[in-house]
């Protein structure tokens, strides 16, 4: 899918926090940014992410500590925002409940009023008149396997199981692949009717059994928009790449230095190159702290599709810098050198405006960051 | 009936603390509070028809946990929504 966020004229990041929306801003050269917010201040903002088929169209999932979840909508650039008049939610009946919308994702460019939505629990959800109501895309939410693949909605992880990384192959609109967390990566070839898993040579060595054919912990999973029949996967268990129509996803993560390891939450694609890919390792030993290993803070690059890494931490702090970077929280912009983003959960933004060699703080004090998108 | 609207819920009301809705149910007046004030429903009752958990009903000083609560028309009902931690 064509990225939104080319730095012509300057980019801008959506900010998603545990406390609210803000919108940071560039100028053309990205040299210099500037913080503009917030919106819904107080609210859950789980993901907001803008139309690269529509720009002035952009979708926020949100909720509040006590409220349920919902969908706000913007026709103008995210100015205003109206709520969905359908959110999503399982059928009446099934007795499962939507905690959360998770993630969301544009649909195909040649359907340009739908859009795609995972949530916590895992469901998967399809608007089509660009986030107004809300459908179950019941071919997964009732496929018979589903509770074999995914576990009881009481199984989950502690910030609750999550559907995410809703991918559309930009030559098919039928052919979809979903990640969960947990339940492993699954691919779609009829629209969501239905589901297969698509998981071998992906560790989950958290399980009795290490290679099974589901119930994998895929982080965040990315499709490369230049050459679809590429994938790549930040897992619980290491980071994978796999080349379609293959079945076998390669470990490309064993190349990367035993003292940083390969666990990490996001995972980001260059806009052009689809050998070119970034990820923010995590200390993933012992009970998982999940920060910068050695409080080092690093960003690591590959440029030959994961058979070697560098590391990328000039303008990053050298030392105690014990950062924490989700799955949502890191993206690339269009431009050419491309731009890097990632926010913490400390609340920090950190950018590179030439492909990650160097780093810049540009927002600092935020809330939690769940989620940076550019737009 | 009135119905006390709590902080949060009252972007739905324009910011009115206290509104007018009608139904012989908890059940009932939470779909009148959402002709009235869409969307409003869904973020106090689930799609199972459940309350949330976070969110209270109190009829005339009591609470009551179950939509199918009977009420009449000179009820008085309070919607709380409990938030802690920071």
């Amino acid at each position: 899918m064509a990225k939104a966020g080319s730095s012509k004229g300057g980019a801008t990041l959506l900010v998603a926090t545990r406390k609210g929306l803000w919108q940071v801003k560039s100028d053309p050269a990205r040299r210099r940014w500037r913080v503009a917010g917030p919106q819904f201040l107080g609210h859950v903002i789980h993901h907001c992410i803008a139309d690269p088929r529509n720009s002035r169209t952009v979708l926020a999932a949100a909720r509040t500590g006590h409220l349920g979840p919902t969908i706000f909508r913007s026709t103008d650039r995210g100015k205003t925002w109206h709520e969905a008049k359908q959110p999503p939610a399982f059928r009446e009946g099934s007795g499962r409940v939507v905690d959360h919308t998770f993630w969301l994702t544009p649909g195909h460019a040649s359907q340009p009023d739908v859009w795609y939505a995972g949530t916590s629990p895992q469901g998967l959800f399809r608007s089509t008149d660009r986030g107004a109501t809300w459908q179950g895309v019941e071919g997964f939410n009732e496929h018979p396997s589903r509770k074999a693949w995914c576990g009881g909605d009481q199984d989950g992880t502690p910030d609750g199981a999550k559907l995410h990384s809703v991918l559309i192959d930009p030559r098919e609109p039928k052919h979809m692949y979903i990640g969960m967390s947990s339940g492993g990566v699954f691919e779609s070839t009829d629209g969501g009717a239905d589901w297969r898993p698509l998981n071998r040579g992906v560790r989950a060595d958290f399980l009795p059994q290490p290679d099974p054919e589901y119930g994998h912990d895929p982080h965040c999973v990315r499709l490369h928009p230049a050459l679809p029949d590429r994938l790549y996967q930040q897992n619980h268990c290491g980071i994978y790449r796999l080349d379609r129509p293959g079945e076998r996803w390669q470990d490309i993560g064993a190349s990367m230095p035993k003292s940083v390891g390969s666990i990490g939450f996001p995972i980001v694609v260059h806009p052009r190159d689809p050998d070119t890919l970034w990820v923010f390792p995590m200390d993933g030993s012992k009970v998982w702290p999940r920060v910068s290993p050695g409080g080092r803070a690093a960003v690591y690059r590959s440029v030959n599709g994961g058979q070697s890494w560098q590391r990328q931490a000039r303008g990053l702090p050298a030392t105690q810098a014990w950062l924490t970077v989700k799955r949502q929280a890191m993206c690339a912009d269009a431009g050419d050198p491309a731009g890097v983003y990632f926010g913490t959960t400390s609340g920090e933004i950190w950018a590179s405006r030439d492909e990650g060699r160097g780093w810049k703080c540009i927002a600092a004090h935020l809330p939690e960051i769940y989620a940076v998108e550019t737009a | 009936m009135r119905v006390l609207i709590p902080n949060p819920l009252r972007s739905y009301t324009r910011e009115a603390a206290a509104v007018t809705a009608s139904g012989t149910t908890l059940d009932e007046l939470t779909l009148d509070l959402d002709r009235r004030f869409p969307g409003m429903r869904f973020r106090i009752v689930d799609e199972q028809r459940q309350i949330r958990p976070h969110v209270k009903f109190f009829v005339n000083g009591s609470q009551q946990r179950d939509l199918g609560a009977p009420l009449a028309d000179a009820d008085e009902v309070m919607i709380v929504c409990a938030l802690s931690g920071g």
